[in-house]
């Protein structure tokens, strides 16, 4: 009798023991139900999105208030169109700007949105009119280049 | 002679590449058979309960010292390689990301193949060799419904299980090299990795593990279950050896293997 609730403990504990770490994994690394359901979502038209992924961060104020959820180019105008999700609780001016940034040097790329002062909220599904794209180090240096030549 | 000196080697080739055929083909059956007992009701619980208890409590243990270990060290290379580009911050992310993608699965497949799949070859190869399965089917006891099927559901609950603990150790081994022993702040070290690791990466770690597992106690029960067949077969005691020696090498081979392929796939 002891030797048979011995094995259902032992099974018993390492069942729980694992289910406790796979949900462990689940709910703390994967992110399951956090910007699930009550996200909203808003576009921004770029002239290029270059780098930037889909599930990159959105940022205002360097925190991270939702992920971009799709990127696609609209073919009238050949530019990127990108979906964010964000924080219901995070509320943007329709002047707000978003624009393309590199966390650091070689880091990833992420979508900041810096506020407006307008006193009209955007709602669920607008788009951001104001747009900054992301900026080429390569077109930089070329541009740098070309300019002081052109001094001389 | 000239003629045999060209031939033999040509002979052999063929007569290898001929077995190891016949071998897959007779794996590929025995799976076949094995997974029909899904259907067989009802399951032996208690025997189910025996091997869970075999390949995973005692396990644990194992995999736990394991899983700090790997943590600690992915975590000490990582920050000697971040700290000389100044992303220390990233420490959490490259941690989180290797265990749960490659290193969790993988490793605990490897350590699973060695501390229970040889068993279970040996174990079911003795039986073999005894006589014993023969013995099983002259009284109608169905061995893959008593002996087989109970091992692969065993390995198949198991193994998943094993994994996600060997990360979550893992992850708290990373944590103390990290943030106890270099001072990475905690916020950063949990707040990276909870952003990059996604539910993708977390998907494809749990689907390596349930392929591992599968791959691993199929192998290890077949080789042993089926080690009367093999071609210049010895019986007894050097036989099981042998038969053990090559479900191990074998399975950590098609797991490094399947890993690569299901990586390939997911990404």
């Amino acid at each position: 009798m002891t030797n048979k609730s011995s094995l259902e403990m032992s099974v018993g504990l390492f069942l729980v023991l694992g289910l406790l770490s796979l949900s462990y994994l689940a709910v703390k690394l994967g992110d399951i139900g956090v910007f699930a359901d009550d996200a909203y979502t808003l576009s921004a038209r770029f002239v290029s999105s270059s780098g930037l992924t889909e599930g990159a961060f959105v940022e205002v104020g360097g925190v991270r208030v939702g992920t971009v959820q799709n990127i696609r180019v609209d073919f009238d105008s050949y530019e990127s169109v990108v979906d964010m999700s964000l924080d219901p609780n995070i509320k943007l001016q329709d002047d707000a700007i978003a624009s393309i940034r590199t966390s650091g040097i070689i880091g990833d790329k992420f979508v900041k949105i810096a506020p407006g002062g307008s006193d009209i909220y955007l709602e669920p599904g607008d788009e951001i009119l104001e747009t900054e794209s992301s900026i080429s180090i390569e077109e930089l240096i070329s541009k740098y280049i070309f300019e002081s030549g052109d001094k001389e | 002679m000239r003629m045999m000196g060209v031939r033999l080697p040509l002979i052999s080739l063929g007569q290898t590449s001929l077995a190891a055929l016949e071998e897959l083909g007779r794996m590929g059956i025995f799976f076949a058979v094995a997974m029909r007992q899904i259907f067989a009701r009802p399951w032996e619980l208690r025997l189910i309960l025996q091997q869970i208890r075999f390949v995973g409590a005692r396990s644990v243990v194992v995999i736990a010292v394991a899983g700090a270990f790997v943590g600690m060290v992915v975590a000490l290379q990582f920050y000697d390689t971040l700290v000389r580009f100044g992303s220390v911050s990233m420490l959490g992310s490259a941690v989180g990301l290797s265990l749960v993608r490659e290193l969790g699965p993988v490793l605990t497949a490897l350590i699973i193949i060695g501390r229970a799949g040889s068993a279970t070859c040996a174990e079911i190869g003795i039986m073999r060799t005894d006589n014993q399965i023969d013995a099983l089917e002259c009284m109608a006891v169905d061995p893959y419904r008593y002996l087989l099927f109970p091992r692969f559901i065993a390995f198949l609950v198991a193994v998943p299980l094993l994994t996600a603990i060997f990360n979550v150790i893992g992850i708290f081994g990373g944590w103390f090299v990290g943030v106890a022993i270099f001072k990475v702040s905690q916020g950063a070290y949990f707040q990276s990795m909870a952003d990059t690791v996604l539910v993708s990466d977390l998907s494809m770690g749990v689907t390596k593990s349930i392929v591992f597992s599968v791959l691993i106690v199929w192998i290890c029960t077949g080789k042993g279950f089926l080690m009367h067949l093999n071609q210049g077969m010895v019986f007894g005691a050097e036989g099981v050896s042998r038969v053990t020696t090559d479900a191990v090498v074998v399975a950590s081979i098609s797991i490094l293997f399947a890993d690569y392929i299901i990586s390939a796939l997911m990404l």
